[in-house]
């Protein structure tokens, strides 16, 4: 029986990422996969006929240009291509667009508010200033301030030079904005509540908090920080979808010699004298390998795939209270053709091309909320809407389209038990309905619905409570306490065995830099050269 | 000339007077400003009834700080010390705890409730010791302010491993989860949760409410003590050391103007007119209150007065006074019962669901209550056989949707009342009188803009480095010679003192 020097467990694109530079330093890697395909959460697939879904991720943004650069994505076909804006649909009858191009923007804005357009200068100055600090942190292996290695005093003081490079002032600016409510930030600069409403959906997005919540002024920075095509903050559409971005880094991979084995579900962690061996498959094989690393999710990987005895207790109750939360459902349609919006003129340019919002004020927002915080899905909810099918037609028959929602909220359980059926139709019914309202035709148009709740998502991809992140993005899981205070350095506390999945820092969103920065550790403890990229080049 | 001092103090709150005494002690000429007609701020006892008086504001003692204690010899005269805390549940079978020790809940919780209580005394031991210092600035090259940073640093550190990586998880956290996480009781939940976020804009799901319950517990370690006389008792006794040590204090004297002339302060003038002079002027007011009314956006740059404006600072706890004829019966209670401070709060989901309303502008249809008779252990609030029932109840925001009138007041009172008769079935019988002050109220009475408790919100974007605004958190103002003393300053509201006596040190430590 062949031995491995390293098995990657899950083919998502942290567990393909991570193989492929350990790949690319000689190791000989498997990566196994539970699902018949692989790509995890970032795929496409073909639901419905003809129509290709990226039915879980469906944006790309964040994915770290480093390691694109690094592993050569373009040369396996990743194409990532901006969307146009983004819209709010008013109730009064009445939008608000956000431009790309910022003559546009202010002028957009300004219609609503002469001093809010001013102020968003001021705005995205600032928060830009929070992103290029930021994104520094992204693809480094988080210090751990208990330890006095010299390796972590090191990094701890790189970290906080960084800091203090910002200056006095910024640095408070710095400690407000990563402590506070996105509702409160916006305060301190807007006044037109649409345009609050617009700019604090970035806060929210994957995770259970509202946006009164403290702590969500950072979640913003989370999906702010990305960019296409070196435009900070920009989001855009991976050409064939989001399973585009996990079939470039397999190419990858495999161009360096890996293997990849799916319907190969992990059954069990092999572990012998705190040591770990190897894989046991669900079909009984085991597999073998003196490095394991794991792309699930922490709880996943230690409560699911491990004997609870092989783990020192004080780490198996922290990850059991791990807050992995389902917060959001999705909605996968296929359309007849493009719907129509009457607040918009015929030939607007957001038809189609920017994502849409149908909610218009911060109370609905954070109503919103209320409906999760009592167990049950959002009744007016907060739907992050995309067509990314008149962007990249590649996708779906000529002339059709599909569209992509994202709901927030909608709980991983209902008031503590399994959805019905009944509730799932439910949940789609709430969402086509806020839709309707602003489309008329948007209903006879559809084709085929996929409904999909934190549950499903868990049963298909394997996410705890379907979180998109793999964990809540709160202080007390970030950085130096992802995922668990100590364990932040990608290592298990099991001899071998590595995380390497969004449970781990710098979080979820497709980034790639968790299976990144573990890769660098793995090769650092089997004393290899490093072929993880860690500095940002061109910020 | 009689109306030049070395310092002017506005405002005769607790921490003004501490502050006063504190520079008097060395020698200054002091000269206390109060508006109203009798000094202590939010802390005062005065009638609300016929023959009733009650703690107007603040009734509970369990913040003043050991060292302000200590600096001032202050001898508390306490009605009733160490009171237990006791959370109503239908059944009569209440929760009570006090300190370490619990009863009511299941030996889990029991067990689990005193190793979170040990570890956030241990937390809020930390913490004191930074309460009661000036913040050290962040970024300068100053060597205190990097002095204290590495103390601070290597304080934490010196907790050990295990407990360094608990308190950097749990000091941004909300309390909901970490309560999740180790009990069952619902009603156990939802006083813990309670001691979380009185006096706050914050639900126990708010990520930060950790951060308010160790404040709670730093300095007292949360021990709730009631004082003879309410508060105003203690307030006269700190007025006579302040008087002791040669404060001068002048009531019914309001400030309406910190004068300034070349970016410094010359002194202030009050509503009628006097002029007192002073290169020191030290405002125990609210910081918007004294920067933005009595200085005046004129001396000030633009910058700072955008920070000062976006202090969130409004006040969600409502106090209520009730005049009884009798004291209510209420299941399982026991005569010395209704001596302890009692809780309505019989779940986290309770609690949190109160909040809801309070993001909306909408008053709580269930609110939160924290209960006292102060009159069971001090004959003097209320005439022989009658008693006073003091509350404080969230959430009441200050903003409410619509305003204040009296049919919002009223809605507030039927509401709290029928959260009590659930508790106390004869409760309407009792009452002769009532009162109601919704932060609108106690704005208007004791001077707070927006009638909130800490002067200025109390969470991790507007504390320490931060509070009351980033880069002014040293006492010190942009405005040579003036400073602020309280709750607005670090570290922030209750009648702690702490704000008071930091200032004092810092005005000393200038001359």
């Amino acid at each position: 029986m062949k031995k491995y020097d390293v098995i990657v467990v899950g083919a998502g694109h942290n567990g393909l990422a991570n193989a492929a530079f350990l790949a690319k330093a000689g190791l000989d890697v498997l990566c196994v996969e539970k699902n018949d395909y692989i790509g995890g959460a970032a795929v496409s697939r073909e639901l419905y006929k003809d129509w290709k879904y990226s039915n879980c991720s469906y944006v790309c943004s964040l994915l770290r240009p480093e390691i694109y650069r690094n592993l050569e994505l373009h040369k396996h076909g990743l194409q990532v291509t901006p969307y146009g804006g983004s819209l709010q649909f008013m109730e009064n009858g009445d939008y608000f667009g956000s431009y790309h191009d910022p003559e546009a923007a202010h002028r957009e804005m300004a219609r609503h508010s002469l001093h809010d357009a001013d102020a968003y200068s001021r705005y995205s100055t600032d928060t830009m200033r929070q992103c290029r600090l930021i994104r520094d942190f992204l693809l480094r292996t988080a210090p751990d301030p208990t330890s006095f290695k010299p390796r972590d005093i090191k990094e701890l003081i790189l970290l906080g030079n960084k800091f203090l490079e910002l200056g006095e002032d910024r640095l408070y600016e710095t400690i407000r904005f990563w402590t506070m409510s996105v509702a409160e930030y916006l305060d301190e600069y807007f006044e037109t509540d649409v345009i609050k409403t617009a700019l604090s959906g970035s806060g929210i997005i994957g995770t259970a908090l509202g946006i009164h919540s403290p702590g969500t002024a950072y979640v913003l920075l989370h999906h702010y920080m990305g960019d296409v095509d070196g435009n900070v903050g920009t989001w855009g559409f991976a050409r064939g979808g989001m399973g585009a971005v996990s079939n470039s880094l397999a190419g990858a991979f495999q161009s360096y010699g890996g293997e990849i084995r799916s319907e190969a579900g992990v059954d069990q962690i092999i572990v012998k004298n705190n040591r770990t061996k190897g894989v046991a498959l669900e079909s009984g094989e085991e597999i073998y390998a003196p490095v394991v690393v794991s792309a699930m999710d922490v709880k996943r990987t230690f409560l699911n795939c491990m004997d609870k005895n092989d783990l020192p207790g004080n780490f198996y109750k922290r990850v059991k209270n791990f807050k992995i939360r389902g917060s959001s459902g999705k909605l996968n349609i296929a359309l007849d053709g493009m719907p129509t919006f009457p607040a918009l003129s015929e030939n607007s340019e957001f038809i189609g091309k920017a994502d849409m919002h149908f909610i218009d004020s911060m109370e609905r927002m954070e109503r919103a909320y209320d409906d999760w915080k009592d167990g049950t899905w959002s009744k007016d909810p907060y739907i992050d809407c995309t067509i990314p099918s008149a962007t990249d037609p590649t996708m779906v028959p000529p002339g059709k389209h599909f569209m992509s929602c994202f709901v927030q909220y909608c709980p991983a359980q209902i008031e503590g038990r399994a959805w019905t059926n009944e509730e799932r139709e439910a949940f789609g019914k709430s969402v086509i309905d806020q839709i309707s309202n602003y489309s008329p035709d948007f209903k006879d148009l559809i084709l085929h619905v996929e409904i999909r709740t934190p549950q499903d998502i868990e049963d298909q991809i394997g996410i705890t409570e379907g979180n998109i992140f793999h964990g809540e993005l709160t202080m007390d899981q970030l950085l130096f306490n992802r995922p668990v205070p100590g364990f932040a350095q990608y290592r298990a506390p099991v001899k071998g065995l590595y995380m390497c999945g969004s449970s781990t820092h710098p979080g979820g969103g497709v980034m790639a830099a968790p299976g990144a920065n573990a890769a660098r550790e793995i090769l650092l403890d089997l004393k290899l050269k490093n072929t993880v990229p860690e500095n940002f080049g061109d910020d | 000339m009689t109306n030049q001092y070395d310092a002017i103090v506005i405002g005769a709150g607790h921490n003004g007077m501490i502050c006063s005494a504190l520079l008097a002690k060395t020698g200054k000429k002091v000269l206390v400003l109060e508006a109203n007609d009798q000094v202590g701020g939010a802390a005062i006892t005065r009638k609300f009834a016929d023959d009733f008086s009650v703690s107007a504001c603040a009734h509970l003692l369990f913040q003043l700080q050991p060292d302000v204690i200590k600096d001032l010899g202050i001898e508390p005269d306490y009605s009733k010390k160490s009171m237990e805390t006791i959370v109503l549940t239908e059944d009569g079978n209440h929760i009570r705890y006090q300190g370490k020790n619990i009863s009511g809940v299941n030996e889990e919780d029991k067990k689990n409730y005193i190793e979170f209580h040990n570890r956030m005394i241990r937390f809020s031991d930390l913490l004191k010791t930074y309460l009661n210092k000036r913040p050290p600035r962040l970024g300068t090259k100053n060597t205190k302010d990097l002095m204290t940073l590495a103390k601070l640093g290597f304080d934490i550190r010196r907790m050990g491993k295990t407990e360094m990586r608990e308190f950097l998880r749990l000091i941004g956290m909300n309390i909901y989860d970490e309560l999740d996480e180790r009990f069952v009781n619902p009603y156990l939940k939802g006083a813990l949760s309670t001691d979380a976020v009185l006096g706050t804009h914050l639900g126990p799901r708010s990520p930060n409410t950790i951060l308010t319950y160790l404040y709670r517990l730093a300095g007292l370690h949360g021990d709730v003590s009631s004082i003879q006389g309410g508060m105003g008792g203690l307030m006269n006794q700190i007025r006579s050391i302040a008087e002791g040590s040669g404060v001068e204090i002048k009531t019914n004297s309001k400030v309406n103007e910190i004068s300034v002339s070349n970016g410094a302060v010359t002194g202030v003038q009050t509503e009628g007119g006097e002029k007192y002079l002073s290169s020191t002027v030290v405002s125990n007011a609210d910081p918007k209150q004294t920067m933005m009314n009595l200085v005046g956006p004129k001396h000030l740059e633009i910058r700072f007065t955008h920070r000062i404006d976006n202090i969130r600072m409004r006040g969600n706890a409502s106090k209520l006074h009730f005049a009884l004829n009798a004291l209510p019966k209420i299941p399982g209670f026991e005569d010395l019962d209704y001596q302890q401070r009692i809780l309505i709060a019989p779940s986290e989901h309770y609690v949190e669901k109160a909040f809801n309303h309070a993001k909306y502008g909408e008053s709580s249809v269930r609110p939160v209550l924290e209960i006292t008779f102060p009159s069971t252990t001090d004959s003097s609030l209320a005439p022989e056989g009658k008693h006073v029932m003091s509350i404080v109840a969230q959430y009441a925001p200050y903003h409410l949707k619509g305003g204040w009138s009296n049919e919002s007041k009223q809605q507030f009172s039927d509401a709290v009342k029928s959260v009590l008769k659930s508790h106390m079935v004869n409760i309407d019988q009792c009452i002769i009188s009532e009162e109601l002050l919704t932060p609108a109220d106690i704005e208007q009475e004791f001077n707070i803009t927006g009638g909130h408790w800490h002067h200025g919100e109390f969470t991790l974007d507007q504390f320490m480095f931060v509070r009351p605004v980033a880069g002014s958190s040293q006492y010190e103002m942009p405005i040579n010679g003036l400073f602020l003393c309280g709750a607005g300053s670090h570290p922030g509201g209750g009648i702690s003192g702490a704000c008071g006596r930091n200032a004092a040190q810092v005005i000393l430590q200038r001359d």
